[in-house]
């Protein structure tokens, strides 16, 4: 098996599975019926590219794995996702912030990952992009809401990006399997978006009228698999039907 | 208005709906008819919201990823429906704010099965099966129902209700193809949902109030009793297909009248739960209002945006 690409692979999937769940978590409790409606189709779509991920890479692994076993039977420390996509549901603005920040990230990640020389992982990226464009405009465009909309939404938006902020610089570290694909002509070289990236959330955050923060603090290790509280309850909910009753087919 | 040109009105609107044309929202229409049409159209409505309450419940613990997708996407189409049947409710007048402070106060009602607990999967299987199925069965007529609005949705959420059915009913087979332990959650599931799914067709029809004036508008086109008779003739079979047993002892076939004979329905434990007192009614009524109180900065901030970037265009035109 190719491991490098295997644990590429679950680097770029696993932010859409929890990401997903989290949103998921939202679904029948939105502020109204059109958002509430919005978010799901968000995590649809997330799952769905998961789906596609989880699919290929258990064709690497070349034994009786399913798309099920990588996405439900692996354990905390074997999940890759960065530590943005597990923060709680806190509120609407945390929910979009969230997204935004990741949305951005995702977007311009997967107009990288459309010339990847693995062909597969260059089409899922074709297929994904119109998704996530969609993602990028919707979140975008609430954080513009949220932030210059009245002065309570402000003030929440200003704590949620300041509080989530902190989670962005992981989007750019390299695990070893990002340095070998990106040798490869396989992954994609992250940090020469990274100012492209941050000069994008300033200017959405300006156009929001809210503030950039300046921590220049940030956390990191969820893909080194060293994940937040949050991810143990996730994973409960996650998994507890395969942990519960294992080897059935649903 | 004088009372004969009302008569007169009322003859003609009567006369249209015999003829089965249907009634537009800038139609004449009696008050009555557009009162039971806001009624049974936002209680309709209703329950397709607080229904996405119980299912929502499984979407973080669905067992596999197919099923996980599915099932967001099922309770993504139950806000869908519910979107436009307050859509095609606010045509009569009434505002999307009003239906729902009348759902928040108690005022309108929803559907009662909703007020019962998804305690394992099998449950979601259940619900899409003999839930969804009764739905179906309520609704179809629906669709050639007089006020235009109800009846154009009505076809779209019966298509998608029959998708829902099936997808319930594969849930129901999977599990009862698989070993014994999801057998028998099937089974189980099936024993509480069954008695619940009966009464969701309505109180029999001597204790049916509304069934007479509903008839003539076609808001009905059966009564609560053959609506029943018809979901159970249709749902015993398939039972037989999945290998579980209807949990009723006087269920049998009856070759005279060519259908089923049932048990007695436990009517006390029917009104209990549209009272307020079934297990989930607070728990249910709950979500929906934190989820309504807690979006409210939301929707201001929403408006509060809207109107700055409007003055901000109207006064670069000017």
């Amino acid at each position: 098996m190719n491991t490098g690409l295997y644990k590429y692979i679950l680097g770029i999937a696993d932010n859409c599975l929890i990401l997903g769940q989290r949103l998921g978590e939202l679904c029948g409790h939105g502020p109204n019926l059109e958002t509430d409606i919005a978010c799901t189709n968000l995590s649809l779509d997330l799952l769905g590219q998961v789906r596609s991920y989880y699919q290929y890479a258990a064709k690497l692994k070349a034994d009786d794995s399913t798309e099920d076993d990588i996405a439900f039977l692996r354990n905390e420390r074997e999940y890759v996702n960065v530590l943005l996509v597990e923060q709680p549901n806190t509120d609407f603005a945390y929910v979009m912030g969230r997204q935004f920040l990741f949305d951005a990230f995702h977007l311009m990640f997967l107009k990288e990952l459309q010339n990847s020389h693995d062909i597969t992982l260059s089409a899922i990226a074709k297929k994904s992009i119109k998704e996530v464009s969609y993602h990028h405009r919707f979140s975008s465009d609430w954080v513009k809401r949220l932030g210059d909309g009245t002065e309570e939404s402000h003030s929440k938006m200003q704590s949620a990006i300041n509080d989530l902020w902190t989670y962005t610089d992981e989007l750019f570290h390299l695990t070893e399997a990002d340095e070998e694909m990106i040798k490869e002509g396989i992954g994609v070289d992250t940090p020469k978006f990274k100012d492209e990236y941050y000069n994008h959330l300033t200017d959405i955050l300006e156009e929001a009228t809210l503030t950039v923060p300046e921590s220049k603090y940030f956390h990191k290790g969820g893909k080194l698999g060293i994940h937040s509280e949050n991810m143990g309850f996730i994973l409960s909910d996650l998994q507890y039907m395969q942990r519960t009753y294992p080897n059935m087919q649903w | 208005m004088s009372d004969e040109h009302i008569k007169n009105l009322e003859a003609q609107f009567e006369a249209r709906i015999a003829r089965d044309e249907k009634i537009e929202p800038k139609d004449w229409m009696p008050e009555k008819y557009r009162q039971t049409h806001i009624r049974q159209i936002s209680q309709h409505a209703h329950s397709e919201v607080v229904g996405m309450l119980p299912e929502g419940n499984w979407i973080t613990r669905a067992p596999s990823l197919r099923r996980k997708v599915a099932l967001l996407a099922k309770v993504q189409d139950e806000a869908g429906h519910g979107l436009y049947l307050y859509s095609a409710c606010e045509t009569l007048g009434i505002s999307r704010d009003e239906l729902y402070d009348q759902l928040h106060t108690g005022k309108a009602k929803y559907s009662s099965i909703f007020n019962y607990p998804t305690v394992t999967w099998a449950d979601i299987g259940a619900i899409g099966w003999l839930v969804d199925g009764a739905a179906i069965i309520n609704q179809v007529p629906l669709c050639n129902t007089s006020f235009g609005p109800y009846a154009r949705a009505m076809v779209r959420v019966c298509k998608e209700e029959s998708f829902h059915q099936r997808q319930g009913y594969e849930i129901m087979l999977k599990l009862c193809q698989g070993t014994p332990e999801q057998k028998e959650m099937a089974q189980d599931a099936l024993n509480r949902w069954w008695w619940p799914s009966l009464m969701m067709l309505g109180p029999t029809d001597a204790e049916s109030v509304h069934t007479a004036q509903s008839m003539k508008w076609k808001l009905k086109r059966k009564t609560n009793d053959e609506l029943r008779q018809q979901f159970i003739d249709q749902t015993v079979p398939q039972a037989d297909i999945l290998g579980i047993k209807v949990p009723d002892p006087d269920l049998k076939w009856n070759e005279e009248r060519g259908h089923y004979d049932f048990g007695e329905i436990d009517w006390d434990e029917f009104w209990q739960v549209v009272k307020g007192h079934g297990p989930c009614n607070k728990e249910r009524m709950t979500a929906r209002i934190n989820a309504w109180e807690n979006g409210e900065w939301v929707r201001e901030a929403a408006m509060a945006y809207a109107s700055k970037k409007e003055s901000r265009k109207t006064n670069t035109a000017v």
